[in-house]
């Protein structure tokens, strides 16, 4: 049977081919925690993890995904301990309604292992940039509406500075 | 979102013989497709699955060429480019466009067949002649301040929307393209892509049920490069203008210019009067303004965009005096113009 797996769990594939992994999510899993924003691929507010990559989950048919292993923000703690983004996040009051938060903490994830892989952004093509500014960069694709970026970037940017460089 | 069955190709000789149906869409990454399906702009009965298309993941180096799979994302080719001093331009494109997000999915295939994100061609409200052939254009007199000022037709101004097409377009890639007949034929970029006139549907020469299977991309020695993206905020924007500049002095003369255009045509845009003027021609100020006049003889404005000719110009003189600076101070340099 075709499958995907959802947080290590294997999941059969949705019978019916225009459910999103979004949607496939959210209506046959129950898994709320991936939120639905602009539903375009315009928002992050959706992002998750396939295979470790992070991706807008309302841009991708389940079907397209299938023997892929997605992350959401539901298997991001481990063991009933929060990330270390996750805690970064409420210590540096990262974020205010709250809606684009799951989104943003598997980016920032995401984030931090393409920084280990040395993975290139857009600045680090600049002549001079900051840390911060590659962080934004690398961050542009979730937005948030209240504007707590500055706290989001600041909480990224101490769990950076906690890994072994 | 209507209802559509799916097929799955595996492998390239799949392709061959494939039953489809006559609205059927190839799906790589599908960030446009799902969207555009999504708004009911595309309706296709049948998605053919590129996803597990095995044979087309990977990057490859030749002697005189890389050839990239179709299904080679824009991240992994973004990070591949980065690391090949020749290919500094292509990387710096890729990763000025769209998010990271959006680039772990997109494709190297699927992004030269992206669709233009004209607002017209994106509301089924509204009249467009590359949605709805023969339904008019309004863009034409009403919004049209990302518009074309290049190749545009009365028909249709959307531009195409790629950063990676005009790299691509610079470094003179070839499309190798694989028909439902088993046939292969090579098509350089530059005789991809097709100007609206008055069939603006009709967007490049694939052939019905062909596919792009690779790109080949010569090694070539390209000098100093930059890729420049002028657009309404600093990330995750389309070009109002973008320029892809490669160049080679030697004293002060033009030995070899690269050179694309963004957001300023309606294909991604080869510069063929410029790159004339200047090559072999001493550096000057002069110089640079006699070929992007050459260039820009048969632009058309439209009202919002009437800002786009001087953007253009400005953009072009000032990539290409930082990299005529560049090479004066670093002889036979080659890659990006800042060095990491």
């Amino acid at each position: 049977m075709s499958t995907l797996f959802v947080n290590e769990e294997a999941y059969p594939l949705p019978e019916d081919p225009r459910t999103t992994l979004l949607d496939f999510l959210h209506q046959h899993l129950a898994m709320f925690g991936a939120k639905k924003g602009c539903d375009h691929g315009q928002c992050g507010a959706c992002t998750v993890l396939v295979d470790g990559e992070r991706v807008n989950a309302c841009l991708v048919f389940a079907f397209q995904l299938e023997g892929k292993s997605v992350t959401t923000i539901e298997g991001i703690a481990k063991n009933d301990e929060l990330h270390p983004l996750q805690k970064a996040f409420v210590e540096r009051d990262a974020f205010q309604c709250g809606y684009c938060t799951s989104g943003q903490i598997c980016s920032g994830v995401a984030l931090m292992d393409e920084l280990a892989a040395k993975n290139p952004s857009a600045v680090t093509c600049s002549a001079d940039y900051s840390p911060k500014e590659d962080i934004s960069e690398r961050m542009s694709g979730n937005l948030c509406r209240c504007g707590a970026y500055p706290n989001i970037v600041d909480a990224i940017q101490d769990v950076i500075a906690l890994e072994p460089q | 979102m209507n209802p559509f069955s799916v097929q799955n190709i595996k492998h390239t000789q799949d392709i061959t013989g494939l039953s489809t149906e006559d609205s059927a869409k190839y799906i790589a990454g599908g960030t446009n497709l799902i969207d555009l399906m999504k708004l009911q702009v595309e309706t296709p009965s049948q998605l053919i699955n590129l996803s597990q298309w095995e044979d087309e993941q990977s990057i490859t180096e030749h002697d005189d060429h890389y050839r990239v799979g179709a299904m080679v994302t824009n991240t992994a080719l973004a990070n591949y480019a980065y690391h090949k001093p020749s290919l500094s331009l292509l990387s710096q494109a890729l990763l000025s466009g769209a998010t990271v997000q959006l680039r772990n999915r997109a494709t190297t295939g699927g992004n030269l067949l992206q669709r233009t994100r004209c607002y017209y061609f994106y509301d089924t409200t509204k009249a467009c002649n590359k949605r709805q052939p023969g339904s008019g254009c309004d863009a034409l007199t009403r919004m049209n301040r990302i518009h074309a000022i290049l190749g545009t037709s009365d028909d249709c101004i959307a531009t195409h929307p790629s950063d990676m097409a005009v790299a691509m377009m610079a470094l003179d890639a070839k499309l190798l393209l694989t028909a439902k007949s088993g046939n292969e034929r090579v098509v350089p970029v530059r005789e991809f892509y097709c100007e609206p006139g008055s069939t603006p549907h009709i967007e490049n020469i694939l052939e019905n049920e062909e596919v792009i299977t690779a790109v080949i991309i010569p090694k070539q020695r390209h000098g100093s490069q930059y890729y420049r993206k002028v657009r309404d905020r600093s990330s995750y924007a389309f070009a109002l203008v973008s320029v892809a500049a490669g160049l080679v002095v030697k004293g002060n003369r033009i030995e070899k210019v690269t050179l694309g255009f963004g957001g300023v045509g309606t294909k991604p845009w080869f510069p063929v009067s410029a790159i004339k003027v200047l090559t072999g021609a001493e550096f000057s100020d002069e110089v640079l303004d006699l070929a992007i006049d050459a260039e820009l003889a048969d632009a058309k404005v439209y009202g919002s965009n009437n800002f786009k000719p001087d953007l253009l110009r400005n953009t072009f003189k000032s990539v290409l005096n930082s990299l005529y600076e560049h090479q004066c101070e670093n002889d036979d340099y080659e890659g990006a113009l800042y060095e990491n």
